[in-house]
């Protein structure tokens, strides 16, 4: 879609390669291949149905209006970088995709599914649907591995050993193994935050949504959060990310939609948006992030 | 981290500090305190028990518990055990024990159930339910407990008389003799079934865990209440056909200015209970609330955008994370509940401290009456207070 089509598969020299099931249950082989230069081959796949589909979708605090007709497709296995001054609908954007927030007028679409109140559709979404928070939210009274294996169990109705391989399979991907017996108080800010991405994918989810997972972190640890989603971004995982890296959002991201006052203002590639801002809003934005880093 | 990876350079012990004789030195200082209040104590409690024993004798008043093997001669009105005011006065103070320990057990349950249910209530997003259980939380705290327990007391002396009570299911009939029912004539085949119904409810609880373990293995929920139901009602049932099917109900009747037959829940009891219970249910209602609130709405997120349903969350994240703040003081609750019983002398009900304070009127062994009233209310406050710390370290939080 915008640097490179599937086809990227054929770089050369493929670093990673899995098989994977997409939603219409074909298994199709996909190459997701870091270049030379440290950026990851789009796995966008535009032959599917889009994976989320958002459509004048409006939002109100009471008063306060905080999305305003938001419209956005996502494609399946699209990378999609969020990023805008805090207080722009960023965040609530992202939580009215699983309907931890819910929106009041527009359609929102997730996998073919339309949130409504229909609390089967909510569960059919939410099964399909990973998400990662800033304050990490693991479950301080069970341990690495129960905190992996609790949806599997009550949700997907897995047997607990078949939950704890996949679970343990999860968390030697982002490189914690050792931790499994541990509780979420004994680790660093930056394991907890491996583990709670650890958590989310035991469901095997089809989309994964993080919110700002690294501003909570100190410097030394944004690095190992990142490395684990920038993983996740070449096995071809679709993910809408809300975050200000932005060497992460130039190094994976698709798109780069910038948001302002609860609209999204522009949207486009890494390098259009970064490089050559078109409005004064963006221009603002960057120029006070820069003056930040 | 076991010794044997630690450095040998860092394996040596502290050093002792030498103990400086000078007023300066902290621990001089906290040693001359710790003697000083001590002696204070013991001087105190020697002035206390001298200046005791010396005022018996000069009264003449015999110490010890002899007199609990007199006949007390003191009318019961409500007892658990058979009583007859011909018994002794130990039989007369257990009855005392038994009257309270009913009032505080039965209190403390329906509490529980009420408390948690106005707290749950006040958390509610429907502006009436909240505000309704607000108001009740605001009311009923800031109202003395004995001005609502003479205010219950005094709705049921307004009752109507015993001819003229209400009676709105065949066979029941409110008055200010209380609240009588029909009951069950008592056999051998119904304490069978209720021993049956223990059985069924280890056996439902023994299915419960078996059910899990295969959940577990298989993945597989299974559904446990059915099979728990049969167990718990059924096999009670079972036994009691089995032996014959006894059922023979006594009715309660007015004869002259009374009811005979039947059981009844007096007054007194009724006022108590009901004072206790919703005045305790006020403090509990707001632990609860705290307790819950006190779980981050992360928790609550989390558990939700991984596809659990809010029952589940609730039963699996938010509880059990929950009854940690609970726990504390709602022992205390419990706790004031028990104690706060004591103000049944207040509106008649005989509890312990009514039949104490009528023995030690009687015989005169006031040290010795309120040694008694002490040990009981000491004995049950420690039985809840060693209960409840117990379950409280079972369900600690590990951290760090």
């Amino acid at each position: 879609m915008t640097r490179a089509g599937p086809e990227a598969g054929a770089v050369p020299a493929p670093r990673f390669t899995h098989t994977a099931t997409n939603d219409l249950g074909h298994e199709t082989k996909m190459s997701a291949a870091l270049e030379t230069d440290g950026f990851i081959a789009s796995s966008v796949r535009t032959d599917a149905p889009p994976a989320i589909v958002l459509d004048k979708v409006n939002k109100w605090f009471g008063a306060l209006h905080v999305l305003r007709d938001v419209d956005l497709q996502v494609a399946l296995g699209e990378r999609v970088v969020v990023c805008g001054p805090s207080g722009s609908g960023k965040s609530t954007m992202i939580r009215c995709i699983n309907r931890l927030e819910t929106h009041q007028e527009g359609r929102i679409l997730v996998d073919g599914i339309e949130l409504s109140d229909d609390l089967r559709a909510l569960d059919a979404i939410r099964r399909e649907v990973g998400m990662v928070f800033q304050s990490f939210n693991l479950f301080p009274h069970l341990t690495v591995l129960e905190n992996c294996t609790l949806a599997p169990i009550w949700v997907r109705k897995m047997p607990k050993k078949h939950a704890e391989e996949l679970a343990m399979e999860y968390l030697t991907r982002v490189k914690i193994p050792e931790q499994a017996k541990k509780y979420p108080g004994q680790l660093s800010g930056g394991q907890q935050q491996r583990v709670a991405i650890a958590r989310a994918l035991c469901m095997k989810p089809k989309i994964m949504l993080f919110d700002e997972p690294t501003s909570a972190l100190d410097p030394e640890m944004i690095k190992e959060v990142l490395d684990t989603m920038v993983m996740l971004a070449a096995e071809g995982m679709t993910m809408i990310c809300v975050t200000h890296e932005m060497g992460f959002a130039r190094q994976v991201a698709d798109r780069v939609v910038f948001m302002d006052r609860g609209e999204i203002v522009e949207s486009g590639t890494p390098e259009a948006v970064f490089n050559d801002p078109k409005t004064e809003r963006l221009q603002l934005f960057l120029s006070q992030i820069l003056r930040g880093h | 981290m076991s010794d044997a990876t630690v450095d040998p350079r860092f394996r040596r012990k502290p050093p002792k500090r030498p103990l400086r004789l000078s007023w300066a030195d902290e621990r001089i200082r906290g040693i001359v305190w710790q003697v000083l209040v001590v002696g204070v104590i013991g001087s105190i409690i020697y002035w206390l028990w001298s200046n005791t024993v010396h005022n018996l004798e000069v009264r003449r008043i015999a110490t010890g518990f002899g007199f609990l093997n007199r006949e007390a001669g003191l009318p019961i009105a409500e007892h658990l055990i058979p009583y007859d005011p011909t018994d002794t006065y130990l039989r007369a103070l257990t009855v005392g024990v038994l009257n309270t320990l009913k009032v505080a057990v039965v209190g403390i349950v329906l509490a529980t159930i009420l408390g948690t249910t106005i707290g749950i209530m006040r958390l509610s997003k429907n502006f009436l339910v909240s505000k309704i259980a607000g108001f009740y939380v605001e009311v009923i705290r800031d109202l003395p407990l004995l001005l609502q327990l003479l205010f219950w007391y005094t709705v049921m002396q307004g009752l109507p008389g015993p001819r003229q009570s209400m009676n709105p299911v065949e066979g029941v009939f409110l008055s200010n003799r209380g609240l009588l029912m029909p009951a069950l004539q008592w056999e051998g085949a119904h304490t069978a079934a209720v021993l049956a119904s223990v059985a069924g409810i280890v056996l439902a609880w023994l299915y419960g865990r078996s059910a899990r373990a295969k959940q577990m293995a298989d993945g597989q929920p299974r559904r446990i209440w059915p099979a728990a139901v049969a167990l718990i009602l059924g096999l009670p049932i079972a036994v009691w056909l089995a032996l014959g099917a006894p059922w023979t109900i006594s009715w309660p009747a007015l004869r002259g200015f009374n009811f005979r037959g039947g059981m009844s829940i007096s007054p007194e009891y009724a006022a108590l209970l009901i004072g206790l219970v919703t005045y305790t249910a006020g403090f509990i209602a707001e632990v609860v609330r705290a307790g819950i609130l006190s779980v981050n709405t992360g928790q609550w997120e989390a558990a939700q955008a991984l596809g659990l349903r809010s029952g589940s969350v609730l039963r699996l994240i938010v509880l059990p994370q929950a009854l940690r703040v609970i726990i504390p003081p709602m022992t205390s609750n419990y706790l004031n509940l028990t104690k706060n019983s004591s103000l049944a002398v207040a509106i008649g009900y005989q509890d312990i401290v009514s039949i104490a304070n009528t023995t030690l009127n009687q015989t005169g062994q006031a040290i010795e009456g309120i040694a008694i009233i002490m040990a009981v209310y000491l004995t049950i406050s420690l039985s809840i207070s060693l209960f409840m710390n117990w379950y409280n370290a079972r369900i600690a939080l590990v951290e760090r």
